[in-house]
């Protein structure tokens, strides 16, 4: 394959100027993750130290292979919400190794409101579980949580995607041959007790892990028997008598031994054996792009730029490159992975959405993970387009995107607007792991576009009821919804609803696509099959 | 002249890469003296930059930008405190305007004086010390101004073959070898018509020519303090292209008496330049063991081992103990030869094409080994070979009793000597010392135009050579492999280590 010719001048004003922007927000981006990655508040990890209980990040490290990555996600999930309670909505999730293979894990962060489940942590929860079910990984629960937090009960408890689908997912995924796995390092109560419950096997920790469906303070107020922690759901009871655990460990670090010599007994299949090349180093340095994209969301650039700073040897075979020049669609590998590469370079013709829907049968076809570079305003607009069949032909794409029963990986590399955000396999088209980039904008469409078709309504409105609106309410109207937009189409609204699966480094990109894809072999890539296409 | 008193030698750079570096470094090593690599930027994977304590990037390929940078290269000796440069061979070696930077900037340089460097360096005035000091030298003049008479007078003075050449350029241009009287007035006037052509010119030099000469060398070694002793010949008639590629000693035609009377006058060529340190005096050889000074090498010489294999002298070390103000710890009467040396230049070109250079990676490389067998050598499996700099990759040497068991030793060790990946000359060198004339003694500086005008390998040699390139081209698979597992590649899970997003 060839080498992207990159057309970047690093000396040029505008790559710094780029780069300082980026700089800028990479360091914001840091310090909050570092913010959050401290859990509770330092009372509260005083209280969990003096039970002799591990931080959740260094039960990690103890229950990891030593020297290998781990990739975390939804590191800001709540983030500005629920008034910042719950740093990294209250537990860790990610995939990570032992024993060589690539595990799911879920972690409660106990120094986090007990590691109690707010709305955003069930919705994380239920993400890494999705993940894992996609992607075939078996699942470790770390377990310290005490259930439920109760002033949020009516956005976590009765909803389909609320707390019970956790262990709905656990029952399907045990049906499914994924293991799942529940280390008890705490408490798990009332609903969360069907946490291990519901789980292949148990590991719990003598006089730390307690399992009970009603706590003692449920016991007396129900029944007026007074029992402690340990005669009710201990390590020794259910160990012992109950037999809701399966193994029984000293302290933490036992029940991490324990933990890894159960998954050396899982006896998984062999991973999807997709035809891999040596690895190579891109040809031009990842670093560069946080001088590529431009400060300023509106101004464009060349996606190639982007694509030349994370593939194989900066080598791209594109496709159709003349045809329907806003899409960029070609192979590369990633890691020695091949992949089928999808990026914008402006608005989606008809064109460029039929030749969209043509790479992707291509890669289908040929069981090559797609990754889709997201940085789309949306499909053209016009008498001419909606004439030419921008609907049906955009539908086309939209189509394959769906369908891709391939792996699909989406990074937001600059805007994310109105349906090309489904065009380029957004969050609802299912992509395995979906990043966003810190200067990412994710909205119905752009803040400015959305005030003038909202002050549009506005007027005619008023104008049917005889009413006048002046220019300045009207502008003072526009400015609060762009004050809105602007907001909420921050990458830290979106990553703090778990719109996507974290906000990364661009120069990391290539690492989370390369450990991204070699997660998803875990599970056969199908047949392809898609649906009746409207021509 | 050099001073005449004692300097410490604690740190030295080496101005120069590839073997001879690897050579003064380990000298160094053994002195316990510190040693400061320098390299331009392609070398940096270089054996000598390995190996040194210290090792500078002293700039770009190009050689002036590097290994020639005077400035570059001083600066390099002072910011790293060294007291004093060893410039090896080639680069910077014979050049006495460095050697007088280094004096200036209180720096040793390892090697004569700046004067004496420039005494022998120009071969006019050389050639008329050494007519002043009695040196016999290939008798020769300039026929600008004679009539017909005297120059038939002179040629037969000077005693046919004699050649006539253009005075004032070179490259062959009017040049004719004139065997009889009769055939001289004709020679003259043609090759006059093509100097006047070519240059300008008409002048034409008449010297006498050597038919078959061998090439016979001299080292000598003198002190500070007036002391020259020579380490007897070296024998370098085989040639190519003007290149030496096999040396030996002793050479197998020189009697006891040829040899003391040829190494008094080299020493006597050296003392009349106030000579200090390693130096070499080059002379012609005919058919009638008539000698001729044809010039001296002010340096160490790529063939000094064979030299420190029949005398047990250490050259380099000598070099540095000179340097820093030492006496020499021998007189003439220590020093013997014993047993017979070979050595053989290995260089990066493919002898079935003109020599050419022949750069690219070494997929795969394997030295001789046994007893008497040394190898100066800079490479390994996996350097790049680049094209900017003088193309030897090393210097194979044997040692044995005698001349036949040296050429036995040597053909063992060369079949032995693997290099894969890009062509060299170990096989053409084994057909060379095989060869029954070079066994015999009978040489010449033209014996390999002669006996090996169109060499091919042999036919087997050749198909067996490019299936272990290709085998070594094949990377070995992983460990793993080899200890029964899958060989399977690492997955980024495996690979990238210890990483996590935004830490």
């Amino acid at each position: 394959m060839y080498r992207i010719e990159s057309k970047i001048d690093t000396g040029s004003s505008d790559f710094k100027e780029n780069k300082a922007a980026m700089d800028k927000l990479l360091d914001e981006l840091k310090s909050r993750v570092a913010e959050v990655k401290k859990g509770g508040p330092p009372h509260a990890h005083k209280a969990h130290e003096s039970r002799g209980k591990l931080f959740v990040r260094e039960r990690l490290n103890k229950l990891f292979d030593p020297d290998t990555p781990f990739l975390e996600f939804s590191q800001l999930a709540s983030w500005d919400m629920y008034k910042n309670q719950s740093p990294s909505a209250s537990m860790v999730t990610g995939v990570g190794v032992v024993h060589g293979r690539e595990v799911m894990v879920v972690a409660h962060d106990a120094t986090v409101k007990g590691g109690t489940y707010f709305p955003m942590t069930i919705k994380k929860h239920i993400r890494a579980q999705e993940i894992a079910m996609q992607n075939r990984l078996p699942c470790i629960y770390l377990v310290d949580s005490g259930g439920i937090f109760l002033p949020y009960q009516s956005e976590t408890f009765p909803d389909r995607d609320h707390f019970g689908r956790i262990f709905f997912n656990q029952a399907r995924m045990s049906a499914e041959g994924i293991p799942q796995i529940s280390v008890v390092l705490g408490s798990s109560t009332a609903g969360g007790a069907y946490q291990p419950a519901m789980s292949d096997e148990v590991v719990i920790v003598r006089k730390q892990g307690y399992i009970y469906i009603g706590g003692p303070p449920l016991v007396k107020a129900a029944t007026g028997e007074v029992v402690s922690d340990e005669e009710l759901g201990g390590g020794d009871v259910h160990a012992r008598i109950s037999g809701v655990a399966d193994h029984y460990a000293h302290d933490e670090v036992h029940a991490f031994q324990i933990t890894r010599n159960i998954m050396e007994n899982l006896n998984l299949p062999n991973p999807y054996a997709l035809p891999r090349s040596a690895p190579e180093e891109p040809y031009y340095d990842p670093q560069e792009l946080n001088g590529i994209i431009p400060a300023d969301i509106r101004k464009p650039f060349d996606i190639r730029e982007v694509i030349a700073r994370v593939v194989d040897g900066s080598r791209f075979q594109e496709f159709k490159e003349l045809y329907g020049p806003t899409l960029v669609c070609g192979f590369a590998r990633i890691m020695g992975y091949p992949v089928g590469i999808i990026g914008n370079n402006g608005v989606l013709f008809s064109e460029s959405s039929v030749k969209g829907a043509h790479f992707i049968n291509l890669c289908t076809m040929r069981k090559i993970p797609l990754v889709f570079l997201q940085n789309i305003t949306g499909f053209i607009v016009g008498k001419e387009y909606e004439h030419g069949g921008i609907a049906r032909n955009g539908a086309k794409l939209v189509h394959a995107v769906a369908n891709a029963q391939v792996p699909k990986f989406t990074v937001i590399v600059g805007g994310s607007y109105g349906a090309g955000n489904y065009g380029m396999c957004g969050r609802g088209y299912d992509p395995r792991l979906l990043w966003m980039w810190p200067n990412g904008r994710i909205s119905v469409m752009g803040g400015e576009q959305a005030a003038d078709v909202l002050a549009t309504v506005k007027k005619r409105s008023m104008e049917r009821q005889g009413k006048k609106i002046s220019e300045k309410e009207l502008q003072e109207f526009r400015e609060e919804i762009l004050a809105k937009y602007e907001y909420e189409a921050s990458p830290y609204y979106s990553t703090a609803r778990i719109w996507d699966d974290g906000i990364i480094n661009p120069a990391d990109t290539r690492t989370v696509l390369g450990l991204g894809i070699a997660m998803s072999l875990n599970a056969p890539i199908p047949d392809q099959k898609f649906g009746v296409f409207r021509m | 002249m050099p001073k005449k008193e004692i300097r410490e030698i604690k740190k030295i750079l080496i101005a120069n890469r590839s073997e001879i570096a690897v050579r003064i470094i380990r000298a160094c090593r053994e002195m316990d003296i510190k040693t400061v690599a320098i390299y331009s930027e392609v070398d940096a994977a270089a054996l000598h930059v390995l190996l040194a304590d210290q090792a500078v990037n002293i700039g770009a390929a190009a050689p002036a930008e590097s290994y020639l940078n005077t400035e570059k290269i001083i600066r390099a000796a002072q910011d790293n405190n060294c007291d004093a440069i060893h410039p090896g061979y080639g680069f910077h070696s014979e050049h006495g305007g460095f050697a007088r930077k280094c004096r200036e900037a209180g720096i040793i340089f390892i090697g004569p004086s700046p004067e004496a460097m420039e005494m022998v360096g120009d071969k006019l005035t050389a050639r008329k010390t050494m007519l002043d000091a009695g040196i016999p030298l290939t008798p020769g003049m300039k026929l600008e101004g004679m009539d017909k008479k005297t120059i038939a007078k002179k040629a037969t003075e000077i005693g046919y073959p004699v050649m006539v050449k253009a005075s004032a350029g070179g490259g062959g241009k009017g040049m004719r070898i004139v065997h009889e009287a009769d055939d001289l007035h004709a020679a003259i006037d043609a090759s006059a018509r093509e100097a006047q052509a070519a240059f300008g010119d008409g002048t034409v030099y008449m010297e006498k020519f050597i038919e078959k000469p061998r090439h016979i060398e001299f080292q000598v070694i003198a002190d500070n303090y007036g002391n020259t002793v020579h380490l007897f010949e070296r024998e370098c008639s085989i040639q190519r292209r003007h290149q030496k590629i096999v040396e030996e000693s002793p050479s197998p035609v020189l009697t006891e008496d040829l040899r003391r009377e040829m190494g008094e006058t080299a020493c006597r060529v050296m003392e009349a330049v106030d000579y200090s340190n390693a130096g070499t005096v080059e002379f012609l050889l005919d058919q009638d063991n008539k000698y001729y000074f044809l010039e001296v090498n002010a340096r160490i010489q790529v063939e000094h081992p064979v030299t420190e294999m029949v005398t047990g002298v250490d050259l380099v070390k000598q070099q540095i103990k000179i340097a820093s103000g030492e006496k020499l710890p021998f007189t003439q009467e220590d020093l013997s030869q014993r047993g017979h040396a070979i050595e053989c230049r290995i260089y990066a070109e493919d002898p079935q094409n003109n020599f050419f250079p022949s750069i690219g990676k070494l997929l795969f490389v394997k030295e001789p080994q046994g007893p008497g067998i040394r190898c100066d050598s800079s490479i390994y499996s996996g350097l790049e070979v680049n094209m900017h700099y003088d193309p030897i990759l090393s210097k194979l040497i044997v040692w044995a009793e005698d001349r036949p068991a040296a050429i036995r030793k040597m053909i063992t060790a060369l079949q032995e000597y693997v290099i894969l990946g890009i062509q060299s000359p170990v096989p053409f060198l084994k057909d060379v010392v095989e060869h029954p004339v070079f066994v015999s003694g009978d040489l010449h500086t033209g014996f390999i135009a002669e006996h090996f005008p169109h060499w091919q390998p042999k036919s087997a040699d050749g198909l067996l050579k490019m299936a272990l390139t290709a085998a070594a081209a094949v990377k070995p698979a992983k460990d793993k492999a080899s200890r029964g597992e899958k060989a399977t590649p690492e997955t980024p899970w495996q690979s990238i280590g210890d990483w996590q997003l935004l830490s």
